[in-house]
């Protein structure tokens, strides 16, 4: 058994608006506006690292959850899109957090790298004591801001989030969770060479089968009607998509929270600054099912199904 | 009904369009179609012709035109 017990997350202080990014690209604000439903995203400053902004979103997570760096019992970090490849950002912020012998993993998959922290978390918390899930990326060092990267550079922005999983308490039980890999279409989401490449047409069309088929099967065996969910709580990959997977679904599109206005696709953070966003806003706690569901490089793709848990408040 | 005669019924059907595009006519330059309209276009394919296309398969380079298409359903046997 193990529970959802907080989120956290952090975003950059600079706005960088369509205006700015259109003729970098040579495109419009407008087109930008229309095919991803992102109106701005943040960049980090040149001082940030992936490490130091996951550091700050795990802090701000176990503030909510009132919880010391000390009690942790794992740490898994995720990032496609980390400063160093071996080793990864996860033992920084390890570092980071005082901690000299809690074990701290890297999970390298852009995009849907939070989601399989959130899903290991869930195996591994009653072992090994609270994980703490942390999904940071700075993508703007990984795109290129010119007419041939435009596809990528007009989506993606920088942030970080986190999630505390417990075996003992929360406001929400991980019910059930899917998960999925499929590399015959690994070349279509990749970084190499410190750059980010991405067939964006195939990945709109693998991920906008996918996503649902998988929150379905999830819903399905769970006997849990889209209807009846609470939120939805989804990568924020492209607006475009969410609505596109909602229609699939058959639920209502309201129920899909989103921020991707704001923030652009922040890869592997958004999924948990999403959430962050949604149960901060929510302090009543919840009263429905959450599914949350990712798509990343890997291919990765999956969901995880959390439901209320009776007379129990949100720690958030 | 001839197999591209079907492929054109399930684009219709997916556009939503009496449209008679022609069999070697881009369907993603024409504006018929785009990512999401051809997960549409390629589950109705699916349940027309009885065929089950990996999504590892999904790439406009094989549904780009009614001819590929056809080639693409052949192949499949």
């Amino acid at each position: 058994m193990a529970y959802l017990r907080a989120f956290g997350s952090w975003l950059p202080q600079r706005r960088v608006s369509n205006e700015e990014i259109a003729p970098l690209v040579k495109a419009t604000p407008e087109w930008i506006l229309e095919v991803s439903g992102i109106a701005e995203r943040r960049y980090a400053d040149d001082s940030d690292t992936v490490a130091g902004i996951g550091l700050l979103a795990a802090r701000d997570c176990l503030e909510k959850a009132g919880l010391t760096a000390a009690e942790l019992g794992m740490i898994l970090v995720a990032s496609g899109s980390s400063d160093r490849f071996c080793p990864g950002p996860a033992c920084e912020v390890a570092s980071g957090l005082g901690l000299s012998s809690t074990p701290a993993l890297d999970i390298p998959v852009s995009s849907a790298g939070s989601l399989i922290g959130l899903i290991l978390a869930a195996q591994l918390a009653p072992k090994m004591g609270p994980v703490l899930v942390v999904g940071a990326e700075i993508m703007s060092r990984r795109i290129m801001l010119d007419f041939e990267g435009k596809n990528s550079a007009i989506l993606f922005g920088d942030g970080s989030g986190a999630a505390l999983v417990d075996a003992e308490k929360g406001f929400a039980r991980i019910a059930d969770f899917c998960l999925f890999t499929d590399g015959a279409s690994a070349e279509t989401l990749f970084v190499q060479d410190g750059k980010f490449s991405m067939d964006g047409q195939a990945v709109i069309m693998q991920a906008s089968r996918k996503m649902p088929r998988a929150m379905n099967e999830l819903l399905t065996r769970n006997k849990v009607a889209p209807s009846d969910v609470e939120v939805f709580l989804l990568h924020q990959a492209n607006l475009n998509l969410i609505t596109r997977v909602a229609s699939t679904l058959k639920a209502p599109r309201e129920r899909f929270y989103t921020n991707i206005d704001r923030y652009g696709n922040t890869s592997s953070a958004s999924l948990l600054i999403a959430a962050d966003e949604w149960v901060d806003a929510h302090p009543e706690g919840i009263s429905g099912p959450l599914v949350f569901s990712a798509f990343g490089s890997g291919l990765n793709w999956g969901a995880l199904l959390a439901v209320p848990i009776p007379n129990t408040q949100a720690t958030g | 009904m001839d197999q591209q005669a079907r492929i054109l019924k399930v684009l219709r059907q997916v556009t939503g369009k009496e449209i008679n595009p022609g069999v070697d006519e881009s369907l993603f330059v024409s504006g018929l179609l785009d990512s999401f309209a051809l997960t549409d276009f390629v589950s109705g394919l699916e349940e027309e012709f009885g065929v089950s296309i990996p999504d590892s398969d999904l790439s406009a380079r094989k549904f780009d035109t009614i001819t590929k298409v056809s080639a693409y359903l052949a192949s499949k046997g």
